[in-house]
Formats: structure tokens, sequence, C-alpha cells
């Protein structure tokens, strides 16, 4: 479908606020009174806190209030589960060990917080840092996943027999059986590299404690407003109405947002209520990466099965996925992961086993890609090595084994990170291979420029893989549509936005419903005073869920609208036509009733409204789809790689897409282009590193390489390639496509780099290649 | 008692007198002694770029500058451009082309390409990749804002 | 990320600031650029009690061409003006070259010629082409002056021989003679990133096309800048032929180095590249020495 606005690229209705630097994010929110919290961090990864002594740092000037995990007496507890255990599975494993709001006999990772330092100033509480004796006695710290899953490692919850997390087995059919029955046999282990969220602007929290009004405001740039106001409410005692959470300006979520009872959203509104002073905390750089979630870091240990004419018979792949040291997001990554192994490709027989074990690290929670990628990337490695085994091309072997548009929908038989039974739902994944494959030249490529560029001595590469991404997961969204009485309209959410366009995106869908101008619109989002349910921004799931929520309210408001302007007009509903922004009897523009003079009429001083009519021309609607809907395309990757210095060049990248019917393609394009530069990113430049003691040695953006406008390819192309099996999902025909350019990039240039140097047999088993690692691979083959 | 030192400071063309700690970084005292809150700080380590302003009309990272430094200078930051009625060309462009989703980096993109834009009317493609290379965006892989870049560039030579 | 407090002094002339530096003594620092010290005080890393800002002192902020043909640099110039001057870009361009790939053009406005220098990161560029270019540096103290020639300015990582009362106030480079030519080569994962390893060459050639001259820089790859014996050793005398040259980056790079193994490369990855380096330098630098130096 197409309207007046919805299907076509409007230009963002944020954006002056933004460009003019008037968007207020959470640093810049300053309420009178307020304190300075800094958190001191430890620089161990693993120990035992003997003492930690404050004295010191309380007689500074400028320092209000310094406190440890004692101070918090009955108050400190291990948070809530953020998600729940997956019991949906049958015969599935998991401990749950949450998150503490802060160190309390047990450090667990380098970076957990200590003490809580309120002072008049940010510097002022970070000078407090050197008054405070820590005493520690220092543990073997638990840092490679393989060992730490071993029963003789150290252990981070001494509680626990071994660091198990959780053990989740998944098959569909019998991949034992199948992989007697096979020619080929590969079997592979690859390792999925860590790496960071990185939104421009830190984390940030500001609680405010009204002891007149017994409320506590909280400003949070958080993807999950509400889940911050139900923990803050239950950890203080108070009804969630006296607690009032709003999401300033959000500078970039990427995952790492969505996590809650952290020390800065459990301990800061304690602390304000006991000192009767709005405390704000915001995070800095070193600290985000030392403690702010993280992502990936898998390993895999796969096996392919097939036919000798390149037909997948089954798939095996254990994986061991790090939580770091606590696991109260549950297994959203790993469980992406096993489905988005088998979510391409016919797959009869799939065997997947989930090792999640606890380290010494960071907690792991989503990050845009959200276990897709690593799911992606185990699979589309595997046809490649199982390629070249059989003397298959690349090509081949995907195109014998990708799903035809008629095989779906397919239910996997995978259970996914929603808990509900995968299905792939709709889409052409043959045929944006076909077209990724086209528009790269493949063909030419092979036969012309990479011949022409070995005689001229220099090396190209070519990679083209298959993507899906899983998005829109329920439960629900919803939103509520108000037209005022000056005709403007109103939607509020309970959904948070963290630079996704939602603010036009939605005004879109309403502004066609209601006829009145996008501009008129005003969307509302993550304040928990004017909307108080839905569950967060996550899983690229807004347009899908608040778009539909949007599209049913509005609907819901135009027939109210119908049904006032006929009783006002005094005619029956069909001969009320809805002009912009008015309504009149068709044919008779005099009778024209601007929508603002209905709004008003629709909620009368005096009279008597019938029974069953709720006044104003206001509707809530609610949308929770049966399943997650799933993108799907394809990358295409031609790369020129320096034989001396190994550095690769992105010479051209084409992605090939289908999110379904697109509400605004500027948006789209917008999302594909941020996704592909962190797909590149965590393929060629970014890592996060631990040592074996458990240290961070990349927690700045000196030593943590975050891609830049020369990293990216010089040409990028994007096609959009939506089949009309979308539009039967949902009313609007919508899926996600926030993490689908993050997905692909990884196989794609991986796979090029190998095809630069096939005549040397290059294999590379890992995400994150830097000139020096791709060297080391050359020098292992040379070696042989 | 801590050890205030006196300063004396344009802004935007209005001239700021301020009694400021050794310390104070120049992004902390804009946005909090100042209240221009649209220099934003990502990394306080001089690499992101969000922090850009224009120090004498050169564009430089205000985190690794100190306040008392600013003494008798003059600084323009991204309020100086345009307002929401009134965008400056290059926001204008950049809204135009969809340059930017969450906003954070903006106003350091914006800073550093003003002046380049004045030293360089109409740049190459590579040009402006050179130029934005201290600045780092994680959402829109740039590829929007090296087009708004292009757009602005054509639209203020015709102008002049 | 913020910095522990410190006494500020920001005197307008040079006697004022060498005063300032002999009451301070051990606890003074003097702030330049502020590029790399900045950051480290962020980080809390660097904790100096006072800093003595060179930034209002103008005469400290020069490029003066000298009678020889050759330049004098003050010591507080911004990286970005040195990269446009005109004289500079006549008389020496390899630090054109390299001044493009300090860092990104925000930190070369602010960051200082002889900041950089004195800071003697040895990853950082301008203290190793300040060796290769063997620069003469004019070291000031209250009522003393004394010259050092870069390679023995700097004595170790971040440490130099300038002495805590002392600053760096110019950088005298001395004309090549003619026919000689330079290359700035490096590899490093981004624009404006650490390199892993960069190699700077100016070289010399008689009429007869025999190198009369060469110097060679290899940085990143030991604890500090490392210049070549092993080029002048083989080049000199010589026709800097292919093999010549090649022979060069095999001594240098398996003998002279020290490459250490990090986050973004291995010793061996380094050790690689630096033979590549050596001769992309090399090569280029003796084409630039026979067309006079273009």
């Amino acid at each position: 479908m197409t309207g007046k606005y919805f299907g076509n690229p409007i230009k963002r209705l944020e954006d002056k606020q933004l460009l003019t630097g008037n968007a207020k994010y959470i640093d810049d929110i300053e309420v009178p009174g307020q304190l300075h919290a800094a958190f001191l961090r430890s620089d161990f990864a693993h120990a035992r806190i003997l003492k930690i002594d404050v004295s010191e740092a309380l007689k500074r000037p400028g320092v209000v209030a310094v406190y440890t995990a004692e101070d918090f007496g009955d108050f400190w507890k291990p948070g809530p589960l953020q998600v729940p255990p997956p019991t949906a599975i049958p015969g599935s494993k998991f401990n749950a060990r949450t998150l503490v709001p802060i160190a309390k006999d047990k450090i667990r990772y380098s970076g957990e917080v200590l003490a809580v330092v309120i002072a008049e100033s940010r510097y002022i509480a970070e000078d407090a840092f050197d008054d405070i004796i820590v005493d520690v006695e220092s543990l073997p710290a638990v840092v490679d996943l393989e060992k730490a899953w071993e029963d003789s490692s150290v252990l981070v919850h001494d509680d626990l027999p071994s660091n198990m997390a959780a053990l989740v087995t998944q098959e569909v059919g019998n991949y034992e059986e199948a992989k007697k029955k096979a020619d080929v046999v590969v079997a592979r282990r690859m390792l999925i590299e860590h790496v960071a969220g990185a939104a421009m602007e830190n984390r940030g929290f500001l609680a405010s404690w009204d002891d007149q009004n017994q409320v506590m405001t909280i400003w949070a740039n958080t993807q999950s407003p509400l889940t911050v106001r139900g923990s803050v409410s239950r950890a203080l005692g108070l009804a969630e109405s006296q607690v009032h959470v709003i999401t300033p300006a959000i500078g970039g979520g990427f995952g790492p947002k969505v996590m809650t009872s952290l020390t800065d959203d459990v301990l800061l509104p304690w602390i304000s209520k006991q000192l009767k002073r709005p405390i704000k905390w915001v995070e800095d750089r070193r600290e985000n990466f030392l403690a702010t979630t993280s992502e990936r870091d898998q390993v895999h240990h796969c096996e392919i099965a097939l036919k000798k004419d390149g037909t997948i018979l089954g798939f095996k792949d254990v994986f061991y996925h790090n939580t770091g040291a606590y696991d109260s997001y549950g297994m959203t990554v790993p469980l992406n992961t096993q489905t988005h192994i088998i979510s391409n490709y016919r797959v009869p027989n799939f065997y997947t086993q989930i090792r999640m074990v606890f380290t010494n690290q960071m907690v792991v929670t989503p990050v845009r890609g959200a276990g897709r990628s690593e799911g992606v990337f185990a699979m589309e490695r595997m046809l490649d090595f199982a390629a070249k085994e059989m003397g298959l091309s690349p090509i081949e072997i995907r195109r014998k084994n990708l799903l035809r548009a008629d095989e779906l929908p397919l239910a996997t038989g995978i259970t996914g990170q929603d808990f509900v039974k995968n299905t792939l739902d709709s889409g052409d994944y043959l045929g944006n291979f076909e077209k990724c494959l086209q528009a790269i030249e493949y063909d030419k490529f092979i036969k012309e420029t990479q011949p022409k560029a070995q005689k001229e001595g220099k090396r190209l590469g070519i990679g083209v893989v298959a993507f899906t991404e899983g998005t829109a997961v329920g439960p629900y969204e919803g939103c509520k549509v108000t037209v005022s009485t000056s005709g403007k309209v109103t939607m509020t959410t309970g959904y948070s936005s963290q630079g996704q366009a939602h603010y036009t995106v939605f005004a879109q869908i309403i502004a066609d419903q209601l006829n009145v101008k996008v501009e008129d619109v005003k969307v509302i989002t993550g304040d928990t005073n004017h909307f108080a349910w839905g569950a967060g921004t996550f899983a690229s799931r807004g347009a899908t869920l608040v778009g539909t929520a949007a599209l049913l309210a509005s609907q819901k408001v135009r027939a109210k609208i119908f049904s006032t302007a006929s009783k006002a007009l005094g005619v029956p509903e069909d001969q009320v036509e809805l002009g912009e922004g008015s309504v009149s009897i068709k044919g008779k523009p005099d009778s024209a009733i601007p929508l603002g003079t209905l709004a008003a009429m629709a909620n009368p001083m005096r009279g008597v409204i019938e029974p069953g009519v709720e006044p104003g021309l206001e509707a809530t609607a609610y949308y929770g789809p049966p399943h997650g809907s799933t993108g799907c395309g394809a990358m295409g990757v031609i790369l020129s790689i320096d034989e001396e210095t190994c550095k690769p060049v992105l010479e051209k990248m084409v992605i090939v897409d289908d999110c379904g019917t697109m509400i605004n393609p500027l948006i789209v394009d917008g999302q594909l282009q941020g996704g592909i530069s962190m797909g590149i990113g965590n393929t060629l430049y970014e890592r996060l590193v631990y040592d074996e003691n458990g240290q961070l040695l990349t927690a700045s953006f000196m030593d943590y390489l975050m891609p830049l406008a020369t990293d990216m390819p010089k040409k990028l192309e994007i096609i959009h390639n939506h089949a009309e099996s979308s539009l039967k999902l949902n009313p609007l025909g919508i899926k996600g496509v926030g993490e689908a350019g993050a997905i692909p990039p990884g196989p794609a240039i991986v796979q090029a780099i190998e095809d630069a140097f096939a005549d040397k047999g290059v294999e590379i088993l890992e995400t994150n290649l830097s000139p020096s690692s791709i060297y080391g691979y050359l020098k292992k083959v040379e070696h042989k | 008692m801590k050890k205030l030192f006196p300063i004396t400071v344009t802004v935007n063309g209005k001239v700021y007198e301020r009694q400021v700690e050794a310390r104070l970084l120049l992004s902390d005292f804009l946005r909090h002694d100042l209240g221009l809150l649209g220099t934003h700080v990502g990394c306080e380590h001089g690499i992101c770029g969000a922090c850009t302003i224009l120090f004498d009309g050169e564009a430089v990272r205000s985190c690794l500058i100190f306040a008392v430094q600013a003494n008798g200078h003059e600084i323009r930051t991204v309020e100086s451009l345009g307002t929401p009625e009134n965008l400056h060309p290059l926001q204008q462009s950049f809204t135009d082309k969809h340059a930017l989703q969450c906003g954070f980096c903006t106003p350091g993109f914006l800073m550093t390409l003003v002046p380049f834009l004045e030293e360089n009317p109409t740049p190459t493609e590579d040009e402006i990749r050179e130029a934005i290379d201290g600045n780092i965006c994680r959402c829109t892989g740039y590829e929007k804002i090296v087009e708004a870049v292009h757009d602005a560039a054509e639209k203020m030579s015709q102008k002049k | 990320m913020k910095p522990v407090n410190f006494d500020y002094y920001a005197p307008s002339s040079v006697d004022e600031a060498l005063d300032t530096l002999a009451e301070l003594g051990y606890d003074g620092k003097v702030l330049a650029g502020g590029q790399s010290l900045i950051a480290a005080m962020n980080f809390r890393m660097a904790r100096p009690s006072a800093l003595v800002d060179l930034n209002n002192v103008a005469e400290l902020s020069y490029i003066k061409p000298t009678a020889d043909g050759g330049l004098a640099i003050g010591t507080m110039t911004r990286v970005s003006t040195v990269e446009h001057n005109q004289d500079v870009i006549q008389r020496f361009p390899l630090l054109v070259e390299v001044a493009k790939f300090i860092a990104h053009p925000q930190i070369r406005r602010r960051g200082t010629f002889g900041g950089a220098i004195a800071h003697a990161d040895p990853a950082g560029q301008l203290p190793s082409i300040s060796m290769v270019m063997n620069m003469q540096a004019l070291i000031k103290g209250k009522g003393t002056e004394r010259w050092v020639a870069a390679p023995d300015l700097i004595i170790g990582p971040f440490m130099t021989v300038i002495e805590p009362n002392e600053m760096l106030a110019e950088l005298v480079i001395k004309p090549h003679p003619p026919r000689t030519g330079a290359k700035y080569v490096q590899v490093s994962r981004q624009s404006g990133g650490y390199a892993q390893s960069a190699v700077a060459s100016i070289v010399t050639l008689d009429e007869n096309e025999i190198c009369k001259d060469v110097h060679m820089v290899l940085m990143s790859v030991a604890e500090v800048p490392i210049l070549s014996e092993k080029a002048r050793e083989i080049l000199i005398g010589n026709k800097p032929s292919k093999d010549a040259i090649e022979a060069v980056a095999e001594a240098a790079s398996t003998s002279e180095i020290d490459p250490a193994s990090d986050l973004h490369a291995s010793a061996d990855y380094r050790r690689s590249i630096t033979r590549v380096l050596i001769v992309r330098s090399l090569t280029e630098a003796f084409e630039r020495a026979k067309r006079g130096g273009k």
C-alpha cells in the first residue's frame, strides 16, 4: 500500500532540533540541586573483597556520600531476570545468576562497581576514588570459553558446580542418521569475536525524588523505559504510578541500552530518596567499554553433512556462548544464533547445542545483529568449506540449498528468542541471491575482472552470501492516538527511540489515516506517564509492532471521526467526507468542520454522551504478531588486497534486502547503510580483547577501532527486493530492517579474502581480521 | 580552597566572563557553565569528534582543551549555525539527504565541515571522506553524510 | 573521565615561561598542543601538578626560512600550519607528506610541531622524522641554551634529554643537498591511526647516479625509532639497484629492529611489512632524487 505519506521518502520531522543542538540528551538534563555520581570500578576481574575503606573519601570537600554494598543493607540483592529462562524448550537447563547492583563479597568482572561516590561535581567524585582503599584477594580469572566449561575450571559463581549458565539442545530430524548417509562431512571450529555496541552517546541516568508528592522522576537513555519503571517501583516498594520514567533524545542504542538492573537504575533512585537530592550519573567511554554490555563471542564446533552433488543432508553446531559474569538477559543471543544457522537453507536434519558459559567478563546482551550474525556466519562459512572440499563453486552450493519461494512459509522446528517455534514466513531467498550475483557482476568478475587483475599483479576477491534477519518478535507494543482541539494529532507510545526515525514513520502512518499533514502529527516516545504498556526497543520490532498499533489506533480514531461528524453534520456516515484537516458533507465544502472543532464536539462539556461512546477523538490499540517476521537478502562484496601488507580495500558492496513494505525508503536505506558499517567494523576493525587476567585491553577508541568514513566500500548499492508474500504478514506488510545490514558483511568479506588468496588455499576461521591476522593465515599455509 | 582563574571568552559572538578551575575541560565549560548543550561529549580522549567546535575559526576537539586556555579566544559552537526555523545550508542538506539518525555526533560533523567547505567549496568524494575521518558516526555508515556534503557544496557555491 | 586538578601558568613570553619552569622544577610540565597530554590527563594516567601553557607565547610560533635554504620552526607552530606552509612545501615536502598521516585534521590544528617531538612517542611520526632529518633542537632553560641533534634528543619511549626546567624552543632543518629525494610510507589499520610500521628515507645521488648519502628511520618497530646503519653501509658509494635496496630491506628488517606484538599486529607481521616499506620508501626516494627531489 502507498498513501500520501506512507511509502514515500519523507524527510524526518525530528531533524531540525537535532541539527541545531536543541535536542536534549541525558547529559543535557539539569535538575536544580542535582548531585553527581561516579562509580569506583574494580581493576580486578576476579577477586574476593576483604575490605573497602571509604572514610578518607568522605572527608574530601564536595563529597556528599559514599556507598559500598554494605551500606544498602537488605536493599542489596541480585536483580531480576530481565528475560525469562527458555522453559519452552524441553530439557533446557538454565542457571540464573543475575546482576548484582554493586559487588559484595566477590568481584566477578573488571569494571564491576565497588563504591558509589556522590559529590557536587563529577570531577570531585572521581577525585574521591584516590581516597578509597580497596583490599582484595585476587583469584584466577575465567576468560577462555571452552576452558571455562570444563569441570576443572575456576568458578565464577562458587555455589554452582560448574560455569555452565545454560545448556540448550534442539534437534530436528536426526543428524547422526543423516551423517551416516552423507558422501561428505566437513567439520570446523570457528571463533566469533567479541564486539561493542558503541553508541556515540554513553549511558546516563538521573533520579529525582520528590518527597512532597512521593514521586520518583527518572530520566534515562534506556531502550526499555517500562522495564526501568517496573524494576524501580518494585525495588522501592512504590506503585508504578509513583515512578515516572522519561527518555530524552537518545544518542544511539544498538542493544546495550536495553539492559536494566545495573548500578545506576537500582541504586541511584534509592540514594536520591535517602539524600532527597536529584542524582545524575553519566557514563564515560571507559566505563562504557568496561561495564556496559557487549556481544558476539562464541566458539562454534560445526559439522555439515552433504550428498556429493552438494545437497545438505544435515548440520550440527555445538557452540560455546559467553554470557559474561551474569546472565540476567537470558538466552536471547544464542537462541537467535540457533534459529539463524538454518534460516536460509534446506536443512532436513539439524542438531544444535548452546553451551552458555559464565566468565569473568562484562555481561553479554544483544548488540545489533544479536546472535543472527553468528548463526549466519557459521552456516555461510561451512558452505564455503564444503564447496571447496567438493570442488563446487560457492555459488552452486548455495543455489542448490537456498529455500525456494514456494517452500515458505516454513516451520523450522527450532524455538527462537521469543520462545515461539521459528517460522520462515516469506521472501524469495534464491531470487535475492540471483539479483545480488547480477548486481555484483559475478560472472564477469570471475571470467574477466579477476584474471585481468591477477595478470597485473593485483589480488581481487569476491564473496556472495545469503542472510536472514529474524525481526519483529512479540509480545506486543501499543500506542494512543489523539486528535486535539487544535486539530493537531498526538501519538504516544511506551516504545523508546534512539535515532530510528520513529517520530516520522509513525506520523506517516497516522497522517494517511486521518488525512492530516504529517508535520501535524506529534509522536511522543518512551515517557511512562504518557503510555505505560509495552516491552521495549529491541529485535528490529518498532516499525512492525508500533507501526501496526499506530495503524489500528488511527483507524479507530478515523471511525470516531466519521461517527462524530455524521451526528454533527446530520448526515449518514457514508455522506461524510474527510478532507485535509476537516470533515464535510460530500459535495458541500461549505459544511466543513475543522478536525479540531470536531474533537471538541467529541468531548462535550454539557449534555450527555451516548452509552458506549468514549469521549474524544482518541483511541488506543495494541499489536502482537503470532510470530516474528523474517527479513531476508543477500550480500556481495568485491575487495582488493595488497599481498605484501595484507590490507584489504572494499571496492564494491551490494546488498539485496527484503524488509517487506517500506514505510519510508530513505529511512530503510539509512538503516541498511548503518548496519553495513557496523558489519564492516565487526569484521575488519572492532574487537574487544581480554587478556588472560580478565583485563580488557581495548577500553578506549584508541584500541577499539570504530569504522571510519574512509573504511566504507568505494561503492555501495542497495537493492530492495520485496516479495509479494511479505504483504500477508501483518496489516501493513512490514518486516524489521534495523539489523539486516550488520549480519552479512562478516561472511561476505571473509569469503572474498579467501577468494583473493584462492591459489594459496587460505582458510579463515574467525570473524575479525586485521591485516596482521590475514598475514598469519598466509604464513600458516606457506609453512604447510 | 580550589583555585579559580578568571577568563573572558567570546562564544558565538557573545562575551562571557567566568571563573574556572584549571582542569575544567572546554567541552564541560561550554555545556554546563554556558548551557550550550549542542556540543556533545562522546569519548573525552579526542577520537570520536562529537565535541568538535571552532576555536578561532578552526575545527578542534573541545575535550582536549582546558576552558582556561580559551581566555581571550573566540569560539563557535553548533548553536551559531542555523535555527530550526532557518537552517544553515549544510544543516538543510543533512536533513534533505537523511545524513543523521540519532543526531549525537551531528554537531561535531557540522563544525568540522563548515570551515572545510569554506576552504574547499567543491570537494571530491575522497576529500570529503578524509575531512570527516576524525568524526565517528555509528548510525549512518557515512554514506548519506557524504551525499549531504556534496549537496551542500553545490547549493552553497551556487549562492555565491 | 575528568583530569586531576593542577596549577596553571600561562606565560606570554619565553623568558616568563622559563622563569616559571625554573621555579616549579619537577612539579612543572609544559603544555603545548595538549592533544596527547590532555587525553592522558582525562584518563588520569598523567597527573602533572602544574602546567606551563605555551599557547600564549606568540614568539614560539613561526616558520622562518634560514639563509642556507633550510627552515627554523618554532616549537608551538601547529602541525597543520607546517602542513600548509609554502616554504615547507617547497623545501621539505617530506614534512607535508608525513603530516597528512598524523591523526586527523582536528588534532593537527591544535597539536604542535615541537610538542609532538618533545613527547617522544615511539609511535608518533614527528619524533622519527626529526631524527631522520637530523633536526637541530634548541633547548632553552632559564639563562641557558643548548643545541641537541634530534637523534640525541630522544633517549627512550616518551623520554628526551630535556630537563624539567627546560623546554624545546625551536627546530632547525638544514637544506638537503641537490639531487636529494625523500619518501615516507606507513601501514596503519585506519586513516589517522597508529602505524604498525613506518619508514622514512632521505637519499642523495651524485651525478653518476651513485648513492652519496642515505638516512632511513624505522618507526614503531622497536622501543624507539631506529636510524638504519645497514642502509648506509649497503647503499653509500653504490648504485641503488633493486638488489641493493632489497639487501637493505632484508638486513634492516632482520637485524636492526625489535618489533613487539600487540593488539593490532604481531611482531612477525611488523617485521614483514617493515621489509616491504623499506623497499617502497627507498625506491621512491631514489626516484625523487633523480628528479631533483620532486
